[in-house]
Order: C-alpha cells, then structure tokens, then sequence
C-alpha cells in the first residue's frame, strides 16, 4: 500500500508537537554544569571570621566535601539556610560556604541570626572564583570528592529531598 | 457588577459558538439549510457578546477596580489612563480576550462581506472559525479567566511593567493580533475548500483580499514592534530573533508566500494543493506563536510569565486543530485536480521559487528557534541560538528572493522568453551593480554587504520602474492616450504591488546602510562638555530632577550643532518608576529623512558626570518607511475595484500584460 | 583692553558656543579595546535575564562578564581563548553563535539541506508543468460564465 505523500505534513507535525510536550516539563532557563566530573577549579581564600587567613581547595582534599555559594542579600539562600545547617551538623562531610559578592560585616550578622555551622566561610568579594565555578545565581551547590573532582551541582536551594535521593547516595559512592 | 458581566457575555459567547459550530458544519454534512443559514447572524452574536465582554474588562481596568485580580496586577491608579486601557491587553489572560475579541471580529466581517459566497461554503468557513474559538474560549475560561475576583480588593495595583507604559503598548499588540489573528479567514476558506471539494480558482479569488488584508495588519504590527524596541530599550537595536518575534515573523513569511501562491491559483488555477497546504501552515503558525509566548517553553523577554499547566491545554489544542487540518489535507488533497501548464521559465516558475525561498526561510526560522528544545528534550545537554545564526541563514536565503522580485512581476504567464525577459532588465541591472558598486565610497568606506543590499534594493526599484514603463508602453502603443489616462487605466492592484515591491526595496536600504554605516559613542559628559558626531557637535547643557504621573527621574538638555549653527535640543529621560522600582532609559531621538540622531543617559558617575550615549543611525527610518509602503501597497491592492463587486461576474483579471 | 579687541573677544565668543567647553572623554578608557569588547559581548549570553547579551544587559552578572571579558583582552587573549573560557564554566548555553558539533550538525545544515529538497521537488514540478498535457478542472458553469462574460465583452468593445 502506497502511504501518500500528502501525509508528510501530518506526521512532520506530530513529530514537533512530541518535542513541545516534552519542552513543557523541562526549564529553559535552567543551565546545567558542563564541570561535573572535572576538577573543580581551584581557589585561595581569605576567611570570613579570621582575618589574615585563607583556605584553599587544597585544604579539601582527602574528603567528600559540599561547597555552598550564598549570600546575605540573597532570599532563596534564607530559604535553604535551614536545611544547610541541619545537614553540617549532622557531621556526614563538612559543608563550606562561599560568601558571594558580598559585604562580610553583613555576611557575619546574617549568620549570627540565621545560623552557622559552616565548618569554613570563606570571602568571595569580587564574584572571581564563583565565576570559575560557572556560579550564575544564588544558592548553589557543589558536590566534591576526595580527588577534588565535583561529582555534583545543585542550581538553586537545597531540599530535603535533594540530600537523601542525590547528596547522601554519592558521599557514600565517593567516600573511601 | 461589570466584571460578572463581562464573565457571563464570555460564557454566552462560548456557547454561541458552540451552536454556529455545530450550524454551520453539520449543517453543511446534513444540509439544512436553515442552520446554513444561520451561521452568519450567529457570527454577529458572537462578536457582539465578545466586544461586551472586552469592554467590561477594559472598563474595569479604567475604573481601577483592584477587586478585580488581573486589574490589581497589571495595572496602578496612578497610571495614566491610556496605559491602563492598554493594561487589559498586557496580561496573559486579558491579551487571550483580545484574541478571541479578534477571531470573532475577523468571523464578523466574513458574515457580513461575502455576499458573492454561496451559503454552503459560508456556512463550513463560519463553522470552522467558530471551532477554533471554542477553544479559546474554553482555555479562557477554564484556565486563565480575566475576571477572577481578588477578595477582598487590594488597595492600590502592582502598576503594568514600565517597559509597557509608551504609547507602542497601546497600538502594537492590536495590530500584531488583527495580522496573526487574520490568517484564521485563509485558513477557514481552505479547510472549507477541502471539506466541500470546491477548490477552484473562484475559492482562491475570495481568499486573496482577506489574506491580504490580514497580510498587511501584521506587516504594521510587526514593524511597530521592531520601531518600538528601538526607540524604548535605550540602544537603538531594532531586531534580535527573540523567539517571540520569530513567532511573528514566521506567519509573516509564510503568508507573504501565500498571497502569491493564491495569485497564481487564482489567475491560472495552479498550486492549488499547495495553496490550500500553505493557509493550513501559515495560520498554525500563528496558533504555535501562542502557545511559544504563553508555555514557558522558550525564554524571551516578551513572553508571559505562565505556567506549563497552560501549555498543555494549549497544546492539546493546537494538535487537535491542526492535526485535524493536516489529516483533512491528507485524505482530500489527492482528488483536487491539476492547474494549468507553465513553461521553465515563466511567471509561474518565478512564483513558486519564490514560495520556495520563503517558506525555507520559515522553516529555517523555525528550526533555529525550537533547535534548543530539541536538543534538550533529547537529553543533548543546552544551546542557544541567536542572531548569529539567524543572521547567517536568513540573508543567504531571502538575497536570491529578492532578486526574483525584479523579475517576477515582469514575466509572462505560462511562458516568459529569457531573451525577453534580458532585454527588458538588462539595463536595469547593470546600473543597479554600477551603483552598487560606487555608492558606499559616498556614505563612508566601501563594504562588500552594503554592496549586495544596496544592489538589491537598486534592482528591485529599476526593475518595477522598466515594469511600469513596459505597461504604459503596451497601453498606448497603436493609439493615442494621454499618460494621465493611461496611469489611470492601470488596475489599483498593480500599483499596490509596485508599491509594496518598492517598500522591500526602501526597507533593504534601510537594514543595509544602518548596519554599515552606523557610529555609536559612549562618553562621560559634565555640563558644558561637547561630543562630536559625524559633522554633529552635541553640547549638554544642564541636566535637571523630573517628576511624572507614576515615576521620578532626571532629564538632560543637549544642544545638537552643525558647524556654528544650532540644529536640535533633545531631552534624554532618565526615570525610575516608583510602584516597581524600575529605572527606564527614556531615549531622546531626533528623526530624519536620512538619519537618527539617538541620545540616552546611562548613570551618574561619583565625579558629577553622566554617562551618555549617542548614536548616528543613518537611513534606520527607511526600515519602518519600507514596512509602511509594503502594507500600504497591500491596503492598495485590495481596495480594487474588482474585489467590491464581490460574486458578480465582472471578474474579468487584468494585470497580466 | 581697547575697543577692538574687546569687539573681537565678543565676537570670538558669540560664534563659537562652545569655546568654552571640553570635548567629553570616552567612558571607556581604552576605545579600541572596548569594541573588541562589545563584540565578544554580543555574542555571549546573559545567564540570569530573558534572553539579553551580556551586552545589552546591566544585570549584574552580566557586568561581571563584560569586565572579565575586558581583563582577558587586555591580558591579551584571543576571541577564541575568551570564548572557550566562557563555555568551560557556562556550557554551550552562553554562546549566542552555537558551535558546530556533532549534535549541532542538523541546526547548520538545516537549511541549506530544507533549501535543496525543496528545489529538487519544485524543479520536478516545473518540469511535470511544462511536459505533461494537465487538464483543467473547470466545472461546466464556469465555463459557461466565461462564454457568458466574454461575449458581454466583446458587446462593449463593438
């Protein structure tokens, strides 16, 4: 049986419509890392609460540790703050916050209200390293192994759900 | 009490359009002819009822009635009052009103100005557009109603998105809709085409003005979009195949293919499958820039901030009505018959190359625009595609298309000798190139692109100017007419086609000089500091604290000199709109024949200077200029004489020469 | 001071309006470089707005960008190194210029191959049109219509 030709329109059609199906259930403005599974980009810098100090990524290495970007202007920060604190103290790898853009007078006084059990904080004033770590927005989050490879990036704040169905599976992948 | 109103006239309007659905196309399968009938007093019904519910909207909105949801979000009491009239468009809920308040007018119009029409056929057409209203209607209501309450009423409105507040607001998204909105007419006339199996050049005669016309809308539409961009957004871009404006530009492309594709059925009964496919496509093209600007599907900074809840009924909707459409297409294309023989070379031939230009173009539009859907929906990880791209596929595209206008409308039907057709143009073309070739060393520096745009747009003028002379030649060729005479023997539609040939012409010019030719400066100035400009010297002369209806801000006064003697004072706005905290670079523009002169205030520096920008955009207003002369030779065209005798059999065709 | 040249200070004055005005300094401090800037600029996207250039846009992330772009010419990286930067931290995503690649295949070749198909099959028309000998559908009361019209016609002419 011939299938006419005057069918290719119709299924040309359906073809698009399948895709702007699909397109409804994704985030155009979503940009996924193109750093997962390469090293995550090295830094070196100063402390929030020593002065003088600094902290390098070199410091990290050996351990699974969680890298989150926040900053005391940010709402959403405020919103995931909760679950970043709970996570730290619950001791399964130290969590660092990178202060973004920031003024520290204002970072220390919206730590002291909200909570911190950071086991570091560390000052990111001119947006130079997040910019290496392809940061976009506040929160986000970063996954790092023990070889100082990011495993993981989460855009936006960190749920509950986040850390059990895709934090806690990976500490234990990449944890020796 | 208006509001409810308003919702009622909706619900009423839904329901009419239900039965004139139903009148009109089993009325047609079962033939009864009382439904037939019927369909066109529906018709007015429904946009009685539709304009009622419009008018309780906009009333509301001009009352300022907070207890209204879509008031208190769009709209401010100290909005000035076109502004909040334009504010019952500015929403997702209350631009579907418009929509539907269009549909409705277009049926309308239909009902009432197709006398010629048998009632069969009016009776399908009627149907099918009230079809397609049911599901606007049905979205409206069900999804995004205008006249949801707010209770209890909010003190004063979230005021409508500065970037709105400018008269562009008011007259350019009307416009657009009567455009996109408009192609619903083709489309309805096709499918009653393939549904009656009366597809003739007679169908194609009818279809032609209202493509036109819609045609013509839209052009406005569009190219009021693009001007305003320009002259609000504070850098004087004019175009940046935003997917919202693709999702503009691709029906304008498509129906431009499709006003010559019905010329050709219509004058010698060709293309006729292909027509009635090109009216399918061109207003589902339109239906897919709905549900583009309304999903959350692409990004753009025109687009509503809606959910994907939404896109899904819109969706659902689209393929039902356009897959319907394509599967009618389907089964009854094969039995509609062949149109007459062409030779290779022929107006013919020209025709459908150039159909064929500008659909790939479309199309091309089209895939870079969806392109990063694709590529994510398939798990391919995230692109954008942007001007880049678009500028590097359309021009390639769209040069060989412009070219054929020189030749097209000089061809003959059937069989067009190139021997003939070379003597006609020869000279045409060859001042066009030398032309081309001298002109950009006197407007600056030689450019190979300012070149070709500038050969093309020659071309295309000669070419009509030898098109015109040719004709007049015929006329009084053997007797004695006076060219006055003669002018005015020449059907209305011919001159329309010149003149809107002619608009691609001035418009090509227009994108061709400003992008080769245009100076931007980016300057701190203090009082009394002086910037020059080509042969401009611009001086500020003060800078001063303005307060308006809804914002506060600053304004500049800068004095524009050539040589000693004063030429302009322009007043540059910078404002910052109280209610929504936005600051707005109020661009101050000196208009010209032959260039703009563009000034915008950047910020204050900590040294008490401003940051200003001037911008030198030579020939920007022929883009515009060309988009008004392309609708205006629409308009021109349709108001023949021929198309006011609608049905009587003075019918007689006279533009093949 | 004696009347002429009093006059002639008036008069030097009153020509020039601004003989006593500055030429306004560029804003940026390196105009030549700033081009190079803007034109990176255009083609890169801004992540946090609605579809802007980094150019076009005053988000803030958007003037971080410009600014890192100004450093890496002014450390005298190429286009090329700037924009590789770029997609190393952002992805494919912040290029308005998609790159051609192996997925992108179908975007660039779109076209031109839509282009060719299509003038393959309207070529085939053309050639079908000029040979075959196609009737005309003309329904009986057309035809009758023209005869009707054309001797209308020639009535008039006579």
């Amino acid at each position: 049986m011939k299938v006419s030709k005057f069918l290719i329109p119709l299924v040309v059609f359906l073809g698009v419509s399948v895709f702007l199906f699909k397109g409804l259930s994704l985030n155009p403005r979503e940009v996924p890392s193109p750093l997962i599974d390469k090293p995550a980009p090295a830094f070196s810098l100063p402390l929030l609460h020593e002065n003088g100090s600094t902290l390098s990524t070199n410091d990290m290495r050996g351990q699974v540790w969680l890298l989150n970007v926040f900053a005391s202007w940010c709402g959403p920060c405020l919103e995931e703050h909760p679950i970043i604190v709970d996570f730290s103290e619950r001791g399964v790898i130290p969590v660092l916050g990178l202060n973004y853009k920031d003024n520290p007078v204002n970072a220390k006084r919206w730590l002291e209200r909200h909570g911190d059990s950071y086991s570091s904080v560390v000052v990111d004033l001119d947006g130079r390293s997040g910019l290496d770590y392809g940061v976009y927005g506040v929160p986000e989050s970063f996954l790092i192994d023990g070889d100082g490879i990011i495993r993981y990036k989460k855009i936006g704040p960190l749920s509950q759900a986040d850390i059990e169905a895709d934090i806690l599976p990976l500490v234990d992948k990449y944890k020796r | 009490m208006t509001p409810e109103i308003g919702h009622f006239a909706i619900i009423l309007a839904f329901c009419v359009s239900v039965l004139q659905s139903l009148f009109g196309l089993v009325g047609y399968a079962r033939g009864y002819a009382q439904w037939m009938s019927s369909v066109r007093r529906t018709s007015y019904l429904i946009f009685f009822l539709t304009s009622v519910g419009f008018a309780c909207l906009a009333i509301s909105f001009l009352t300022n009635d907070f207890s209204v949801l879509n008031v208190a979000s769009n709209s401010n009491s100290q909005l000035p009052w076109p502004y909040r009239l334009a504010a019952t468009w500015g929403s997702h809920e209350g631009s579907l009103l418009l929509w539907v308040l269009m549909l409705t007018g277009w049926m309308a119009a239909v009902a009432r100005f197709s006398r010629g029409i048998p009632t069969e056929m009016i009776s399908l057409i009627l149907g099918v557009m009230a079809t397609v209203a049911i599901g606007f209607y049905l979205f409206m209501l069900l999804t995004s109603n205008p006249f949801d309450r707010l209770l209890p009423p909010a003190a004063d409105g979230r005021d409508l998105n500065p970037l709105l507040q400018d008269p562009g607001m008011v007259i350019h998204p009307p416009m657009l809709y009567m455009g996109y909105v408009g192609f619903s007419v083709v489309f309805a006339f096709a499918i009653a085409a393939l549904i009656s199996g009366r597809l003739d050049t007679t169908w194609a005669r009818w279809s032609r003005p209202w493509t036109t016309v819609a045609w013509a809308f839209l052009t406005i539409g569009i190219a009021l979009g693009s001007w305003w961009a320009y002259y609000e957004l504070g850098w004087g871009g004019w175009w940046f195949w935003d997917p919202v404006e693709n999702a503009s530009f691709m029906p304008w492309l498509c129906g431009t293919a499709l006003m010559h594709s019905l010329l050709v059925t219509e004058k010698r009964g060709s293309f006729k499958i292909w027509t009635v496919l090109l009216a399918i496509i061109t207003f589902s093209l339109s239906l897919l820039g709905t549900f583009l600007v309304r999903s959350g599907v692409l990004t753009s900074v025109h687009a509503f901030a809606t959910d994907p809840e939404r896109g899904v009924f819109i969706l659902g909707f689209l393929v039902v009505v356009i897959g319907t459409s394509l599967l009618l297409f389907a089964w009854r294309a094969p039995k509609v018959g062949l149109g007459g023989k062409f030779q290779t070379i022929s107006r013919e031939s020209a025709l459908l190359a150039n159909n064929v230009l500008l659909v790939v173009a479309a199309a091309s539009v089209l895939l870079g625009t969806l392109y990063p859907l694709f590529l994510d929906a398939l798990g391919f990880g995230k692109i954008s595609v942007g001007p880049p791209y678009f500028d590097a596929v359309f021009f390639p595209i769209m040069a060989p298309a412009m070219f054929l206008m020189g030749v097209g409308p000089l061809a003959r039907w059937k069989d067009s000798p190139v021997p003939d057709l070379m003597q006609k143009l020869k000279w045409s073309f060859i001042v066009a190139v030398v032309s081309a070739l001298i002109l950009p060393f006197v407007m600056g520096d030689w450019n190979v692109l300012v070149s070709i745009g500038l050969l093309l747009a020659l071309w295309i003028a000669l070419a009509s100017i030898v098109n015109l002379s040719t004709r007049l030649k015929q006329i009084r060729s053997g007797r004695t007419v006076t060219l006055i005479r003669a002018l005015s023997s020449i059907p209305r539609s011919y001159y329309g086609m010149l003149l809107a040939h002619i608009g691609v012409a001035v418009f090509i010019v227009g994108v061709t000089l400003v992008n080769g030719y245009e100076v931007e400066k980016d300057v701190k100035m203090s009082i009394g500091d002086t910037v020059s400009m080509g042969s401009y010297t611009i001086q500020l002369d003060s800078l001063e604290d303005l307060t308006g209806p809804n914002y506060d801000g600053v304004e500049g006064t800068l004095s524009v000199y050539k040589g000693e003697r004063l030429v302009e004072v322009m007043y540059p706005q910078k404002r910052m709109y109280t209610v929504q905290q936005m600051p707005m670079t109020e661009a101050a523009i000196d208009t010209g024949f032959t260039r703009d002169l563009y000034i915008s205030l950047g910020e204050p520096l900590n040294d008490g200077s401003w940051v200003v920008r001037v911008y030198l955009k030579p020939f920007v207003d022929w883009i515009w200029g060309g988009c008004f002369l392309m609708a205006l030779g629409g308009i021109f065209a349709v108001s023949d004489r021929r198309y006011r005798k609608a049905g009587s059999s003075s019918a007689a065709a006279t533009s093949a020469p | 001071m004696n009347l002429p040249s009093i006059l002639l200070a008036l008069l030097l004055f009153a020509h020039s309006p601004f003989l006593a005005s500055e030429e306004a300094r560029p804003l940026a401090e390196d105009p030549v470089l700033e081009e190079r800037v803007k034109a990176i600029s255009y083609e890169l996207r801004c992540l946090v707005c609605q579809n802007q250039t980094i150019a076009d846009s005053n988000a803030g992330l958007a003037i971080d960008l410009r600014n890192q772009v100004r450093d890496m010419l002014k450390r005298g990286m190429s286009d090329t190194d700037i924009r590789e930067f770029m997609v190393a931290r952002y992805g494919d995503f912040v290029l308005y210029n998609p790159p051609v690649k192996n997925t992108t295949v179908l975007l660039w070749l779109g076209p031109l191959l839509m282009l060719v198909i299509a003038g393959v099959v309207a070529i085939r028309v053309i050639r079908s049109r000029s040979k075959s000998s196609a009737s005309q559908d003309l329904a009986d009361a057309d035809i009758n219509r023209a005869r009707v019209m054309l001797a209308e016609s020639d009535e008039k002419r006579s």
